[in-house]
C-alpha cells in the first residue's frame, strides 16, 4: 500500500479534494428527510404555504449543489486515477527493464505483460472507485446515524443491533466471496491458456483425430467456470436479501417504538419520518458498498501482484563504463567461468577459458544442452557468471553500461521473433538511424533482399502477427538483416541457419565473410561442418570445455569433436546446417 | 439463423433453461409486489401515529405484523430471484461455450488460420463472461424495475391522482438526462477500448520479448511507446469515466427535484392549501414520498443496466459470429478409408490458398508402396501446402488425391488422417503428462508400450530425470526443443501408421540423438511410405523419389540420379552446395 500511496501523492490535492465534495454531497442528502419533517412539523401543521414553498426552495437549493459536489468529485476522481495509472505504469516498465534474464525467467514474461495491463488498469479502477464511492456509503451510514441520535436517542438505539447485523452479514460475505472470486479468475485463465492450447495445436489434434476429447476438456473448463458463478451468485443473492430483511425489520422497530415515543410526546410525527427516511438511507448506501467489496478484492490481488514485482531488485546492475576509444586488448576474454542457472544442480558452464580478437570467428559445437547459448547470453550480460571473470576489450564486463556492451554486439537468436510493423521498423530495431541504403545494404548480405524486392511495398510492406505471412527461412534471413544493420563489432549467430536451405546457407555464408570482414562473430552450431573455417573452435560437452583449437588440431586431439564430425560424416558428409 | 436478430438468438438460447426462466419471472414479480406493499404499510402505519396522545396501538401492532411478513417474504421472493437469475444466467453462458467450443472443433483448418488468435480467445473467454455480468444484472435488476415502476405508480394513482400524474410527468427528464450521457460516452468508451487494445497488443510484444528488446537496447524506446499509449489512454478514460460516472449523480439531481416537487406540493395538499389537488393526509405523504424514491430508484438502474446490457449483447453478436460460422460439410455418411496399402496418387492436382497466388498446378505423380519420398525446395516453396492437402486441412481446387486407390475427398477425414504420422516442425504437447502425450495416438497403449516407444528415440532417459518421470506434467516451456521433438517421435512411433510425414522434424536435436533417431526412423519406414521434408543431402540421396518444389508448385520428380543427369533445377541446387562447400 506505501508504493500506491506515493504514486497517489503528487495528486493529494484531487485525493482530499474529490471525497470532499462528495461529503458534502452526502451531507446535503442527509439533510433532505430534516427538510421534509419540518415541512410536515411545520408547514402542513401551521397550514402555512409560503413555508412549504421556502422549504421546497431548500430542497430544490440542496439537490443543485448536490449535483455540483458530485461533477467536482468524479472529475477529480477519474483525474486522479488515471494519471495515478499512467505514473505506475511508467514507473513498472522502468523497473522491469532493469531486469537481468535471471528475474525474467523466475518471474515469467507472460505475468509482467498481465502486470502492466490488467492489473495496473484494475488498480486504477481501485483507486477511481475508492475516491469516488468508498467515501460516501460509510458516511451516509454514518451521517444518518449521527442525524438520528440527534433526532432521538432512546430511538436510534435500535440502528445498534441492526447495525452490527449488517456489518456481519458484510463480514461473512466478504470473507467467503473473496476466494469464490479467486478461483473464477484462476478458472478463465485456465479456459484461455486451453483454448489457447487447442488452437495452436489444430493440426495436431485432428490428425489424431481427437476433437471430441479436447472439447471434453474445454467443456469441464466451462463446467467449472459454471459452478464457481453459482457458488459467487449464492452470496450476492444473500448480500441482497439479507439487508433488506435486517433494514426493514429494524423500520418495523422503529415504527413501534416511535409510536410510543410520539404518543408520550417526545418525538414528532415528522421526525418519525425522518427517521424511516434515514433506515432507507443506510439500506441503499449499503447495498452500494457491498457491491464494490468484488471491485476491492480484484484490486487488492493486483496491488500484492504488482507489489511482489516491484519489490523484485535485479541481481545485478550496470556499470557506467563506455567502451574505450583504443585499445589492443581481445575483444572479449573469458577466464575460468563458471555458471549455473538458478534453480539448476549442476552449472551450465564450467571452468571456460577462451578469448577473441576483432575480425576472428569463434565456432561454438556440442550437444543439445551442452551450454552453447548460455555462453551467448554470458557475453550479453544477461546472466553474471558465478565465478571466474568475463573482460570485455580489458575490463571486466560488469564494469560496461548496457548500451554500451549491448551496442557494439549483434544478435541473431535461435528463434526468429520479428514484430507487428512494416520490414523496416523490424530492421531499424537493431539501428533505429538506419538509412534506407544501409537496410537494403544488410538484407543483402542476409540474402533477404530478393524477397523483400518482390514484396508489394517493399521496405513498407506490413508484417503480420508474429511474421506469419513469411517462410521460416525468410523470417530467420530477416533477424540476420536486424542484427547485420546494428554494423556490430561483435556478431552472435545461434544457431541461426536451421532453416535455411543449403545454397542459401552457403551464399549468406560467404556474403559474411566478404562483408563482414572486420566483425568478430561467434557462431554456434551442433554440426562440425558449419564450424570447420573458423579460426578456433570451442567444444563444449555437458558444460565443460573439452576442446579449443582449429578443425585440424581438434580432429587430433579432442575426442569428442572427433566424435561429432564423423557422425556428420557418416550422414553423407557435405552436410549443410 | 441469420435473418434473426441478436435478442432472437439470445432469446432462444435463454429459453433452454425454462424452468430457471419462469422461476425467475415469477419470483421477480413476487418480490416487486411485496417490496411494494412495504411503503403502503409503512404509510398505514405512520397514519396511526398523529401525534402526542393520539396513536391508535391496536391496527399499529397488526399493520406492523403485516409489515413483518410482507418484509420477510419479500427478502426470500429476492434472495430467489437473485439465486434463479444468476444460475439462469450462467446456463445460458454455459452453453453458448458449449457451441463454440463444437464449433471449433468442425470449422475447417483455414478459418482457424485466419483469425487472429487473440480474437478467438477473447470472445470464449472474455465475451461469455460480458454476457453473463451484464445478463445477471439485466435480468435481476430489470424484470423488478418494471414491476416496481408500474406497481408504485399504480399506488401513487390509488393515492392521489394529480401527484402522480406530476410524478410522470416530470420522470421522462430524468431518463432524457441519462440517455444523452450515454450516448456521449459511448463514442469515449470505444477509444478507451481500442487504446486497451493497442497497450495489450504493446504488452505482449515489447514485454513477452523482453530479452529481444534489451539485446537490442531498445529499452528506452519502449518506454517512449508505452508511455504515449499510457497518455492517450488517460485522456479517453478521463474522459470516459467522467461521463459515464455523471450518470448516477445526474439522475439523482433530477430524483431530488421531483422529490423536493412532490413533497412541496404533497405538503401543500397535506395542508389543505390547495383545493385542486385533493386531500392527502401525512401518512398518504410519507407513503407517497417513499414510492416517489422506489419509483425513481429502478430509472437510475435501468440506465446502467442498458448500457450493461449494450455491451453484454455487443459481445453476444461477437459469439455467434463464431457459433454461426461454417462448418466442413459432415461426413458422417462416407465410408471409413480402408486401410490397404501406402500408396498415394495425385492426379492433376491444382491448389492456390488466395486466386491470385498459384501454388500447385496440375500435379500427377504416383507413389506407390513403401516408397521414400524426400521433397526439397527452397524456403516458402510450398511444402507444407502438400502436408495440408494429404492431411486433408485444405482442400484441393482441382484434381484429386487418392490413398490406396481410393479418393480421399470421398471418405470420413477422420479415417483419411488415421493412415498418418506426422512430426511436424512445431511440435505440439499439451499440458498433461509425459505419458498422456506419447500416447495421444492411442489412447488405450499400456505403460510397457509408452517406456518402449520411449526407450526406442533415446528420450527414456531425460524422461526418468524428470521430477515424476512419467507422470510429469508438462507445458509448452517445459522441455528444450530437442526433447520435445524426440517424444513428438515416440507418439507417432506408437500409432503405427502407414504412411510417415517428416517435416524438417530433426534440424533441432544434436547430431548423436539424431542419428539414433534416424536410425529407429529407418526401422520404422522399412517397408511403410514416407514422405521427409527435409534440407540434409544424405536424407535427399538416399530417397526413391525425390519432389522438387519451387514457388509452390512441384517442377521435378525423379530420383537423384536422375534429375542430376536431367541438369534442371534441382541439378542446379544440388551443384551450389558444392559451390558453396568449395568456397569454404
Amino acid at each position: 500500500m506505501k508504493r500506491v500511496l506515493h504514486f497517489l501523492k503528487p495528486y493529494r490535492a484531487g485525493c482530499i479534494i474529490g471525497p470532499f465534495f462528495k461529503l458534502l454531497e452526502a451531507i446535503f442528502e442527509l439533510i433532505v428527510p430534516l427538510v421534509m419533517a419540518k415541512i410536515i412539523d411545520v408547514g402542513i401543521r401551521d397550514q402555512d404555504k409560503s413555508y412549504i414553498l421556502k422549504m421546497c426552495l431548500v430542497l430544490g437549493v440542496l439537490a443543485l449543489c448536490g449535483l455540483t459536489f458530485a461533477v467536482i468529485c468524479q472529475y477529480l476522481s477519474a483525474q486522479t486515477a488515471f494519471r495515478f495509472g499512467r505514473d505506475f505504469r511508467a514507473a513498472f516498465h522502468k523497473h522491469i527493464s532493469r531486469f537481468t534474464h535471471a528475474e525474467l525467467d523466475r518471474i515469467g514474461t507472460a505475468k509482467l505483460a498481465t502486470c502492466l495491463t490488467n492489473d495496473i488498469t484494475q488498480m486504477q479502477t481501485g483507486v477511481n472507485m475508492f475516491l469516488r464511492l468508498a467515501m460516501r456509503s460509510p458516511f451516509l451510514v454514518a451521517g444518518a446515524l449521527v442525524m438520528a441520535f440527534s433526532i432521538d436517542l432512546k430511538l436510534s438505539l435500535i440502528f445498534l443491533p441492526v447495525t452490527i447485523l449488517i456489518a456481519l452479514l458484510l463480514t461473512y460475505i466478504m470473507y467467503g466471496s473473496v476466494p469464490v472470486y479467486q478461483r473464477l479468475q484462476a478458472g478463465l485463465e485456465q479456459l484461455y491458456t486451453r483454448m489457447r492450447e487447442s488452437l495452436d495445436g489444430v493440426r495436431v489434434i485432428r490428425a489424431f483425430a481427437r476433437q471430441k476429447e479436447s472439447e471434453g476438456k474445454l467443456r469441464a473448463d466451462a463446467d467449472h467456470l459454471f459452478d464457481c458463478g453459482v457458488a459467487a451468485g449464492k452470496f450476492s443473492a444473500l448480500l441482497n436479501g439479507g439487508t433488506f430483511l435486517i433494514l426493514n425489520l429494524g423500520i418495523v422497530a422503529v415504527l413501534w417504538t416511535g409510536g410510543k415515543q410520539v404518543d408520550t410526546g417526545r418525538l414528532t410525527v415528522g421526525e418519525l419520518t425522518a427517521f424511516v427516511n434515514y433506515m432507507n438511507q443506510i439500506l441503499i448506501a449499503l447495498v452500494a458498498l457491498a457491491n464494490l467489496i468484488v471491485v476491492f478484492t480484484k484490486t487488492a490481488a493486483s496491488i500484492s501482484r504488482v507489489n511482489a514485482v516491484m519489490d523484485t531488485e535485479p541481481s545485478f546492475t550496470e556499470g557506467e563504463r563506455t567502451l574505450p576509444d583504443q585499445t589492443d586488448a581481445p575483444l572479449f576474454d573469458f577466464q575460468n567461468v563458471t555458471f549455473t542457472y538458478a534453480g539448476s544442480d549442476a552449472p551450465s558452464l564450467s571452468d571456460i577459458t577462451v578469448s577473441l580478437r576483432a575480425g576472428e570467428t569463434l565456432g561454438i559445437i556440442g550437444t543439445t544442452g551442452s551450454g552453447k547459448s548460455t555462453f551467448l547470453h554470458l557475453l550479453q550480460r544477461f546472466y553474471e557468471a558465478d565465478s571466474g571473470e568475463i573482460s570485455v576489450l580489458g575490463n571486466p564486463i560488469s564494469e560496461y553500461r548496457y548500451s554500451a556492451l549491448r551496442g557494439m554486439i549483434g544478435v541473431v537468436p535461435q528463434q526468429s521473433v520479428l514484430f507487428m510493423g512494416t520490414v523496416r521498423d523490424n530492421l531499424r530495431r537493431g539501428n533505429p538511424d538506419a538509412t534506407d541504403a544501409e537496410i537494403w545494404a544488410a538484407l543483402r548480405t542476409a540474402q533477404a533482399e530478393e524477397f523483400v524486392q518482390k514484396m508489394a511495398d517493399g521496405l513498407d510492406s506490413v508484417l503480420a502477427e508474429g511474421g506469419k505471412n513469411l517462410s521460416g527461412g525468410q523470417r530467420q534471413r530477416l533477424t540476420i538483416a536486424r542484427a547485420l544493420v546494428r554494423k556490430p563489432r561483435l556478431l552472435l549467430l545461434d544457431d541461426s541457419m536451421s532453416a535455411l536451405d543449403f545454397a542459401t546457407d552457403a551464399a549468406l555464408r560467404a556474403a559474411l565473410r566478404t562483408d563482414l570482414s572486420d566483425t568478430a562473430v561467434v557462431m554456434v552450431s551442433q554440426r562440425a561442418t558449419s564450424l570447420m573455417h573458423a579460426d578456433r573452435i570451442l567444444v563444449l560437452d555437458d558444460g565443460e570445455q573439452v576442446g579449443l583449437g582449429t578443425h585440424e588440431e581438434l580432429l587430433k586431439s579432442c575426442e569428442e569433436y572427433l566424435a561429432i564430425y564423423h557422425l556428420g560424416q557418416m550422414d553423407g558428409g557435405k552436410e549443410n546446417v | 439463423m441469420k435473418s434473426k436478430s441478436i435478442y432472437q438468438k439470445l432469446w432462444s438460447v435463454l429459453s433452454d433453461s425454462r424452468i430457471h426462466l419462469i422461476l425467475t419471472a415469477v419470483f421477480g414479480v413476487a418480490g416487486g409486489i411485496l417490496s411494494l406493499l412495504v411503503p403502503i404499510l409503512i404509510g398505514d402505519a405512520v397514519d396511526c401515529v398523529l401525534g402526542a396522545d393520539a396513536v391508535s396501538f391496536d391496527p399499529l401492532q397488526k399493520i406492523l405484523l403485516r409489515l413483518a411478513i410482507a418484509v420477510v417474504a419479500g427478502a426470500l421472493m429476492q434472495w430467489g430471484m437473485h439465486r434463479c437469475a444468476n444460475r439462469l444466467a450462467l446456463r445460458t453462458v454455459r452453453t453458448l461455450r458449449y457451441y463454440v467450443f463444437e464449433k471449433l472443433g468442425k470449422v475447417p483448418v483455414s478459418y482457424i488460420d485466419r483469425q487472429p488468435r487473440g480474437e478467438v480467445l477473447q470472445t470464449a473467454v472474455n465475451d461469455a463472461e460480458l454476457i453473463s455480468d451484464g445478463l445477471i444484472q439485466g435480468l435481476a435488476s430489470l424484470l423488478s424495475g418494471i414491476v416496481t415502476i408500474i406497481g408504485t405508480f399504480v399506488m401513487m394513482l390509488t393515492i392521489n391522482v394529480p401527484i402522480a400524474l406530476l410524478v410522470v410527468l416530470l420522470t421522462p427528464i430524468s431518463m432524457l438526462a441519462a440517455g444523452g450521457i450515454a450516448k456521449r460516452c459511448h463514442n469515449s468508451f470505444a477509444v478507451q477500448s481500442k487504446l486497451r487494445g493497442s497497450l495489450s497488443s504493446f504488452a505482449e510484444e515489447e514485454i513477452g520479448n523482453m530479452e529481444l528488446v534489451q539485446a537490442f537496447c531498445g529499452e528506452e524506446t519502449a518506454q517512449k511507446r508505452q508511455a504515449e499509449i499510457s497518455q492517450q489512454l488517460c485522456d479517453a478514460g478521463i474522459r470516459a469515466t467522467f461521463f459515464s460516472a455523471l450518470v448516477n449523480p445526474t439522475t439523482r439531481f433530477v430524483n431530488s427535484l421531483l422529490y423536493a416537487a412532490v413533497g412541496t406540493v404533497g405538503a401543500l395538499a397535506a395542508a389543505e392549501l390547495i383545493p385542486a389537488l385533493g386531500v392527502i393526509t401525512v401518512g398518504e405523504l410519507t407513503a407517497f414520498l417513499t414510492y416517489c424514491n422506489q419509483y425513481t430508484k429502478p430509472f437510475n438502474e435501468i440506465s446502467g443496466v442498458i448500457a450493461e446490457l449494450q455491451n453484454a449483447l455487443a459481445s453476444a453478436k461477437r459469439v455467434f459470429d463464431v457459433i454461426e460460422a461454417e462448418a466442413e460439410p459432415s461426413d458422417e455418411d462416407l465410408p471409413v478409408l480402408s486401410h490397404t496399402d501406402g500408396s498415394i496418387a495425385f492426379d492433376d492436382v491444382s491448389f492456390s490458398y488466395t486466386p491470385e497466388q498459384k501454388l500447385l498446378q496440375n500435379i500427377t505423380l504416383s507413389i506407390p508402396d513403401g516408397q521414400k519420398v524426400a521433397v526439397v525446395g527452397p524456403t516458402g516453396c510450398g511444402k507444407t501446402t502438400l502436408i495440408n492437402l494429404l492431411l486433408r486441412f485444405y482442400e484441393p481446387k482441382s484434381g484429386t488425391i487418392a490413398l490406396s486407390g481410393q479418393p480421399i475427398a470421398g471418405c470420413t477425414r477422420d479415417s483419411v488422417r488415421e493412415a498418418y504420422g506426422m512430426v511436424l516442425q512445431d511440435t505440439w504437447l499439451f499440458g498433461g503428462t509425459v505419458a498422456e502425450n506419447i500416447a495421444y495416438g492411442r489412447e488405450n497403449a499400456t505403460r510397457e508400450e509408452i517406456i518402449a516407444a520411449a526407450k526406442e528415440v533415446r528420450a527414456h532417459g531425460f524422461i526418468k530425470r524428470l521430477p515424476q518421470g512419467y507422470d510429469t506434467v508438462i507445458s509448452m516451456d517445459s522441455l528444450s526443443q530437442g526433447q520435445r521433438q524426440l517424444l513428438s517421435v515416440a507418439r507417432v512411433l506408437l500409432t503405427d501408421p502407414e504412411i510417415l510425414i517428416l517435416d524438417e522434424a530433426t534440424s533441432s536435436i544434436d547430431l548423436r540423438t539424431e542419428v539414433r533417431v534416424r536410425q529407429a526412423f529407418d526401422r520404422l519406414t522399412e517397408g511403410r511410405t514416407s514422405i521427409m521434408i527435409a534440407h540434409r543431402l544424405a536424407t535427399i540421396r538416399n530417397a526413391d523419389l525425390i519432389l522438387v518444389m519451387k514457388d509452390g508448385n512441384i517442377i521435378e520428380h525423379g530420383t537423384h540420379d536422375a534429375l542430376v543427369r536431367k541438369d534442371g533445377f534441382y541439378a542446379g541446387l544440388y551443384r551450389s552446395q558444392f559451390a558453396g562447400q568449395a568456397a569454404q
